[in-house]
């Protein structure tokens, strides 16, 4: 059994509008020091696999078939067992 | 011209939908769950508006695996019209039948207004009646209309005519180059944020959304009767 830990951010080029929102609450709370804030995803998927590769490709192929839209989102993972 | 309208748990236009068509063109249109696969009998798909599947993971990504997508795939590929609106424009950028995708509106409020929009290509099955360069007005309800696709593609559909609709004046959402409304490249397939069912009759506020249902018909009529 594998768990994966995957976090799903927009692609840099795409503007943020939530993230743009919380870094202006930041700045009204006077932490003057934020000079940008992304918000993205973090999801936590349990697999049934028997060795990690294994796992591996399945995370992938989630991620590009549903987790993670390529038009505006990356991703990426931390896998470790569960 | 037979319609059906795709009806997903979350979807809430779906009967405006069936209205619309009973009132402008008085066609045959069937509500179809979203669990049937065969849409064969029907010759036009609508994808209604509303929050299928709660909008969950992102707006559209849940339903379009639902086995009715099968469905509107082979419609599309066989050049049949399917109509996205709203939620519905959202599921067919998921499943990969029209390019972009809809970030959050960039001032974050959910926007419900009548919005002025430019038919900016009348050469298409859905918008032949209407003028080029026309202004109509169209009801827009949502949170994220805020339509994203990168630089290569924004010039591929600026030169393929694939923009159909943009927002006049005040943009509602932050959309890149205004646009409101874009289809495929084979122009069988078109998706709106606005909501042409929601305008049909006057109290409505605007009838400017009935021409996009006879724009439909007169294209199925013509090419039924070129057959």
């Amino acid at each position: 059994m594998y768990k994966a830990t995957i976090t799903v951010r927009l692609k840099p080029s795409v503007l943020d509008p939530q993230g743009s929102a919380v870094k202006g609450s930041l700045h009204s709370l006077g932490f003057a020091a934020v000079t940008d804030v992304r918000i993205g995803k973090t999801m936590e998927v349990w697999i049934s696999a028997t060795e990690s590769a294994e796992a591996e490709q399945k995370v992938d192929e989630m991620c590009q078939k549903l987790l993670a839209n390529p038009v505006i989102e990356t991703y990426d993972y931390e896998l470790e067992g569960a | 011209m037979r319609f059906a309208v795709l009806v997903f748990p979350g979807s809430n236009c779906d009967i405006d939908c069936e209205k619309a068509i009973q009132k402008v063109l008085g066609e045959p249109i069937d509500f179809v769950w979203h669990t049937q696969r065969n849409l064969d009998d029907y010759d036009a798909i609508i994808v209604p508006g509303g929050f299928s599947y709660g909008d969950y993971l992102r707006a559209g990504a849940l339903a379009r695996f639902s086995p009715v997508m099968e469905g509107v795939v082979k419609a599309a590929t066989e050049g049949k019209l399917v109509l996205g609106i709203c939620n519905g424009f959202q599921i067919l950028q998921e499943a990969g039948l029209l390019p972009g995708a809809m970030r959050m509106n960039d001032h974050l409020k959910f926007r419900c207004d009548i919005q002025p929009l430019t038919v900016v290509n009348n050469s298409l099955p859905f918008t032949q009646d209407y003028q080029m360069n026309e202004t109509i007005r169209l009801p827009i309800a949502h949170g994220q209309g805020n339509f994203y696709c990168d630089e290569a593609t924004h010039y591929e559909l600026t030169q393929k005519g694939q923009i159909v609709f943009r927002y006049q004046g005040d943009n509602p959402n932050g959309s890149v180059d205004d646009i409101a409304g874009v289809c495929n490249q084979a122009g069988n397939v078109l998706g709106l944020m606005p909501h042409p069912e929601r305008a049909i009759v006057e109290w409505m506020g605007s009838q400017d959304g009935g021409k996009m249902f006879t724009s439909m018909l007169r294209y199925w009529e013509e090419k039924i009767g070129a057959a």
